[in-house]
């Protein structure tokens, strides 16, 4: 399996170089041309990530985040996420590194295989950091009305945080 | 828009909290911080963008991209009705879910911010965006991993018996997560879209031009 894991990436930069190769592509000047418009993309998004990653430091130095987490710990109930679980799931859209340190605490204190590790696991593995996600892909073309992004990706993630404690139950018992 | 007030309740809500619980100076320090922060994530990046540029770049002009293209035609037909399948955007568009799908994080951005700028070309307004870029976004925002690596590898090392057993749970809960996300960004398109001829579309395309 870890043989695996690691394979994936060498394993799909390797296989497009043999099919450019194969078709006759030029391939480093290829590569050349596309990293080039890379770099442009980073300048464009720089911003936005400086404005995001500042403003989510400054939430969990300031205490907010445990604020937020104290004030929608009563949704726990309603939802069946387990209460140990909530503060992963209030960073998780905001904060993908802060996200994954809490996930690697619930994994130290309850173990991989508990019920709640188990439910870490699926929600970690099924969102991604949706402010981020906002910030950066709609930064990186300079879009400003974004519509009702924000919204339907908030909804996304709770339907995940609220599958998460309900499919491990369903495969796993509780 | 709707960032600027996201944005702006983080800030100053920080900022209150810290009032109270005194940690004032720890606010300050992750102003710098959170700066300094930023900038290594963005060097980070920036490799990674510059590879998955090049290596983009590689798979369109061998149309490795066309291949792929087709194969996720029929999801292309049922999500985004309105991009034509055998456009460059659609193709950059599939690199990226294609990325996300094998588990590629760091190549999934950089080839979803490429669809994007395709996206963006093909846009009438440029500082609005268009119903498919929010399905677009909404569906990187939610995960579309079939392979979770670094939950997989996290567990391995706490020690897991089975590190992978998650993966059918992860698999229901994204599909559910995205159905979800979906499904209201697609509603509330189409009923928003109904104002189009709007006086207020038109208020606000002057107002970008302007600027």
């Amino acid at each position: 399996m870890r043989f695996f894991g690691a394979a994936v990436l060498p394993l799909v930069i390797t296989l497009i170089v043999i099919f450019g190769i194969g078709k006759g592509v030029k391939i480093f000047d290829c590569f050349i041309e596309g990293a080039k418009e890379g770099l442009v993309t980073v300048k464009n998004i720089l911003p936005s990530i400086v404005g995001l990653v500042v403003a989510v430091s400054m939430l969990k130095a300031s205490g907010g985040l445990d604020i937020i987490v104290k004030f929608l710990s009563p949704l726990s109930g309603i939802t069946g996420i387990p209460e140990e679980i909530m503060p992963l799931a209030v960073l998780n859209p905001i904060s993908g590194g802060g996200a994954l340190s809490m996930y690697e605490l619930i994994l130290k204190e309850y173990g991989p295989d508990s019920y709640l590790g188990r439910v870490a696991s699926v929600m970690m593995g099924a969102t991604e950091t949706t402010f981020y996600a906002i910030a950066v892909y709609f930064g990186s073309v300079g879009i400003k009305k974004t519509r009702h992004t924000v919204f339907a990706g908030l909804i996304a993630d709770f339907t995940s945080f609220v599958a998460s404690a309900w499919t491990v139950k369903l495969f796993f018992g509780s | 828009m709707m960032m600027n007030y996201v944005w702006g309740a983080m800030v100053v809500f920080s900022f209150i909290s810290a009032c109270f619980s005194g940690n004032m100076q720890a606010l300050s320090d992750s102003v710098v911080n959170g700066g300094q922060e930023a900038i290594s994530l963005v060097i980070k990046l920036t490799g990674m963008m510059c590879l998955w540029g090049g290596i983009m770049k590689i798979a369109e002009k061998s149309e490795l991209t066309k291949v792929i293209c087709n194969m996720l035609r029929p999801l292309f037909s049922f999500l985004y009705k309105s991009i034509d399948k055998n456009s460059l955007t659609a193709r950059a568009m599939s690199m990226n879910i294609t990325a996300n799908l094998l588990g590629l994080g760091n190549a999934a951005t950089p080839l979803g911010l490429e669809a994007m700028r395709r996206m963006q070309e093909e846009n009438p307004d440029k500082s609005r965006a268009t119903d498919d870029m929010v399905v677009f976004v909404v569906m990187n925002s939610a995960a579309m991993r079939l392979i979770p690596t670094t939950v997989a590898t996290l567990r391995t090392q706490f020690g897991s018996a089975s590190p992978m057993e998650i993966m059918p749970a992860t698999w229901l809960s994204t599909l559910l997560s995205l159905f979800a996300g979906v499904t209201v960004a697609k509603l509330i398109s189409r009923i928003t879209s109904k104002n189009k001829e709007n006086i207020f579309d038109l208020r606000f395309s002057k107002r970008s031009k302007v600027r």
